[in-house]
């Protein structure tokens, strides 16, 4: 198939969009103020002249037209689950219900401010505590916190809370944190940003733990060991339960990234594995929307013995009555108020359609899938690692090196056959690494074209792999010189300063 | 109710594909998966059940468009306009990844740009990110960057920062020099009143205006006195009052955070919300979070790329100063209408309604026998010293369907009697006069 003929329909004769600050004209408006309707005073009188501003506001000054038009035509220059297949690898790209939006618009939800009289907002106070118990329970812990905004929040709030453990207990020697070489990067950044050094644990040839290595590096001064199960290479960590003793045995903790949950809903608990705290990524897990980046929401689950640390103010329910509870041993808070609240009304709803069969089912038809896309690409795409793979296959795209075609070349070319491309070169280390999750909610012939989809593209990156190195062709933009950008940044509207 | 397509012969199909006879062969690698129990959840519900049951909690919920609400303190409630929910929630944005593939993301990427440019504008600095978690997290990750900036370890707060904004700033660890007290009626940050507060050690001095009691400070004698002892200037400011107010960057602040929440987005019981951080261009590598930057493409177009990503934590792992890795995007959209659609003259009114209700109220509730007014000027915000417990006069009103503002007692003891009361555009004449006559009736 030529480029031509692989026009996306969704991006048919659409055009740049112009900037809002290039639209419009002064004075012109997209909406009005009545006046304040209490009695006329000199502003001078309220607020002293050297407080009032005295530099021009250069903001946009266009009609509620011309704005909709704007952010309409900008939303069509985008992919979003509603619109493609996102295949992509440990970000669990599921589609968003749009009941969940419909409820969390409700203004009994919407429109409640955080500092209420907790007697004013039941309904919001037990949704949360309820949360808090079913996500204890799918962690297969004892507590758990909805404070976190997002993953890597959640990430800093666990291991805050393991400082602080060690640090009740007098044990200030443990500055060490062990991270997995195939860990995400936020791992190690947390564990930075909390106080700690970072000691690197290789990874085996399957991708798992090397049980040995960890051994040799637990001594006294190890905090913890961060362990993403399933890991990056999309298998089971088998030898879990062992190293959480061996963890344990050295008295540092054990910190569970849980960003590929959606694998193991209902069929183990990390919490019976033995890990101590866990996040959950409301956004991958639960359904909430990404968003473009955002917001999500990091809720936090633990064991009893890390559960006085967890950030204040819980919710509790007390004598009939649900109300914010603290504890004195706690780090503090990690944002201003109790949660990503829309995000977490619509991670309750999720769980609540589903009932425990229902998470169990999520997971077994999301490792289904990806096993099935296994299968019809590795004999074009090799598996880094034989037999079954959890919610993510791990394939390379090393066929084409003679051709000079990448894993980055076949990613962009899955954008001109409308999807969005896979995870690339990650987990680190593996050459041309295409990480592909396609999630429990794309539909058997989805899969079947999307299968179809790259082995036409193995196809042509033999027969035209020029084709293939240029790609995308029929996206509304070509690829971009990103080093040239970052060279010298524009990051603002030269108009707007 | 179940999103999963898969009907029971899909599922025999792909398994045939793989060779296996059913899923549990798939899963036998993990410990204990044949036997284990299910979860304790409740039962599963249909989506008109789970419309009624949820629609019975939030009517659990009094909710601010049912209630008179005078309550600020860190969440606003502003008119927002009905096309921002409109677009917001259309699935292109909603629903979109993170733009790291450009060519299929310049949506969430133009806005984001647009975004940065508008927080520019507003503040008067020259770079922006595209946003953090909230207010108060934007606030951390500030102190983290004036620390690295300078090498220095000491940030100096006054006390009238924000009793929440002030507990994430202990959790992050951040080693604090707190400054001044909250003595009613000036509840001023005076840096005089330790001589020694400003030193070598200092790396930033953070200032709120309006700070925690609704009191403007005054930003360019702040940043006078930072810089002469080579500490940066970060100034903690509300994105409505600068419709009026001058700009933190014509003040000579360095950076510049806020809580972005009132810019269009409902303050739904504080979360989701929008951290905006800003500075100098000089400090643009030191900032956090992802930022949007103008790019070429191959064919000479220009659009628009997730730029300065060495910063970031996936390529610097450890030596990341951050870890943070997303912002909130959907929300700075919103933020980005919301300005859009006022425009510099739409904003100048909101603040100066916002300005005007709050001083009509301040002034007549203060003409009351046994209420008095704060010192100092201020925006949409203010204390007032109450004759009887301010814990005790909320509960009074709240049968008159008022929320009548935040006992400042559970910030702190020693202004059990004060309450913090907030006015937007949406308390109209009526509501103000309403809370004055109600206060009257009480008879305090």
């Amino acid at each position: 198939m030529t480029a031509e003929a692989m026009q996306s329909p969704a991006f048919a004769n659409i055009r740049a969009e112009s900037y809002i600050f290039d639209v419009g004209a002064p004075e012109r408006r997209g909406i009005r103020f009545s006046k304040a309707d209490v009695p006329e005073e000199p502003l001078d009188n309220l607020v002293p002249p050297s407080f009032q501003r005295k530099t021009l506001l250069h903001l946009p000054e266009v009609s509620e037209r011309d704005a909709v038009g704007h952010f309409t035509r900008l939303s069509q220059l985008n992919f979003s689950i509603d619109t493609t297949m996102y295949p992509l690898g440990s970000c669990t790209m599921k589609y968003n219900p749009k009941v969940n939006d419909a409820i969390a618009s409700l203004p009994g939800f919407s429109h409640i401010h955080p500092l209420q009289p907790v007697e004013t907002v039941q309904g919001a106070l037990r949704l949360l505590y309820e949360l808090q118990g079913f996500l204890a329970e799918i962690a297969g812990m004892d507590a758990c916190t909805l404070q976190p905004a997002a993953g890597a929040h959640g990430e800093l709030t666990g291991m805050l809370m393991i400082r602080a453990y060690h640090e009740s207990r007098g044990e200030h020697q443990r500055t060490i944190v062990l991270v997995p070489a195939s860990a995400h990067g936020t791992n190690p950044a947390t564990a930075h940003m909390c106080g700690y050094t970072v000691r690197e644990i290789p990874s085996l040839g399957d991708g798992s733990i090397d049980l040995a290595a960890l051994e040799r590096a637990l001594d006294s001064s190890v905090a913890a060991l961060m362990l993403t199960n399933p890991n990056t290479y999309g298998r089971f960590e088998h030898h879990v339960a062992e190293a959480n003793a061996l963890v344990h045995r050295a008295g540092a903790q054990v910190y569970g990234d849980g960003a590929n949950m959606n694998a193991i809903m209902g069929i183990v608990r990390p919490g019976d594995l033995g890990f101590d705290v866990l996040h959950f990524n409301t956004h991958k897990t639960f359904s909430t929307p990404h968003g473009g980046g955002g917001p999500g929401a990091g809720p936090v689950a633990c064991r009893a013995h890390l559960t006085p640390y967890l950030p204040n103010p819980q919710v509790v329910l007390h004598e009939g009555i649900y109300r914010f509870g603290e504890s004195p041993e706690s780090i503090g808070r990690v944002r201003a108020f109790w949660g990503s609240f829309g995000v977490l009304v619509r991670a309750y709803v999720y769980i609540l359609a589903h009932g425990a069969e229902g998470l169990r089912q999520i997971s077994e038809d999301a490792v289904l899938a990806a096993n099935y896309l296994r299968v019809q690409l590795q004999d074009l795409y090799p598996a880094r690692f034989d037999g079954p793979c959890m919610h993510e296959t791990l394939l390379q795209a090393t066929r084409w090196r003679d051709a000079g075609v990448t894993a980055l070349d076949i990613a962009k070319r899955l954008l001109d056959y409308g999807f969005h491309a896979p995870t690339m070169y990650f987990p680190l280390g593996v050459p041309e690494a295409l990480l592909i999750e396609p999630t429990e909610t794309e539909s058997i012939e989805m899969l079947d074209h999307f299968v179809h989809a790259m082995r036409a593209i193995a196809q042509e990156a033999e027969s035209d792999p020029r084709l293939v190195r240029t790609a995308p062709h029929s996206a509304p933009y070509r690829r971009f010189d990103e080093v040239a950008a970052a060279r010298r940044p524009n990051i603002c509207f030269p108009g707007c300063l | 109710m179940s999103y999963t397509p898969h009907t029971s012969e899909d599922r025999l199909r792909m398994l045939s594909a793989i060779g296996a006879s059913e899923v549990a062969d798939l899963l036998a690698v993990i410990p204990g998966a044949e036997r284990s129990e299910p979860l304790r959840l409740p039962q599963p519900l249909t989506e008109l059940e789970l419309q009624r049951h949820l629609r019975s909690l939030a009517e659990q919920n009094r909710h601010t468009l049912q209630l008179s609400s005078f309550l600020g303190g860190g969440a606003y409630s502003h008119f927002i306009p009905a096309a921002i929910p409109a677009l917001s929630l259309r699935g292109e944005f909603a629903t979109s990844y993170t733009p790291y593939q450009p060519e299929v993301s310049q949506g969430t990427l133009q806005a984001m740009y647009e975004f940065q440019s508008m927080v520019c504008a507003l503040t008067g600095l020259e770079a922006a990110n595209a946003s953090v978690y909230d207010g108060a997290t934007a606030l951390a990750e500030a102190t983290v960057m004036a620390r690295n900036i300078t090498g220095r370890d000491i940030i100096v707060v006054p006390r009238s920062l924000h009793a929440h904004y002030l507990s994430v700033l202990h959790s992050y660890r951040v080693p604090l020099r707190i400054v001044g007290d909250s003595i009613f009626p000036h509840f001023l940050f005076d840096l005089a009143s330790g001589p020694s507060a400003l030193d070598a050690s200092v790396a930033a001095v953070v200032v709120p205006s309006p700070n925690t009691f609704g009191r403007l400070e005054d930003w360019c004698r702040f940043a006078e006195l930072a810089h002469a002892v080579g500490a940066l200037l970060i100034a903690v400011f509300y994105p409505i009052a600068l419709g009026l107010l001058e700009s933190p960057g014509a003040c000579g602040a360095d950076i510049a955070v806020a809580e972005g929440q009132p810019l269009g987005i409902p303050v739904s019981f504080g979360g989701p919300s929008l951290g905006i951080m800003a500075t100098r261009q000089r400090y643009l590598r030191h900032l956090p979070g992802r930022i949007a930057g103008v790019a070429v493409d191959r064919d000479g177009k220009e659009g628009f790329v997730l730029t300065l990503r060495a910063r970031e934590q996936d390529i610097r792992r450890d030596r990341a100063s951050s870890n943070i890795c997303t912002n909130q995007s959907l929300l700075a959209l919103q933020a980005a209408m919301y300005l859009s659609l006022l425009g510099p003259q739409g904003l100048h009114e909101v603040a100066e309604i916002c300005l005007r209700r709050a001083h009509y109220l301040a002034q007549r509730i203060t003409s009351l026998p046994g209420f008095t007014l704060m010192e100092g000027p201020f925006f949409n915000e203010f204390v007032v010293r109450c004759p009887i417990a301010a814990e005790e006069l909320a509960q009074r009103l709240l049968p008159y369907g008022i929320l009548a503002g935040i006992p400042l007692g559970r910030w702190f003891p020693e202004l059990a009697d004060c309450l913090l009361i907030c006015v937007t555009e949406l308390n109209t004449r009526q509501d103000l006069d309403d809370y004055v006559s109600c206060l009257e009736r009480l008879g305090l």
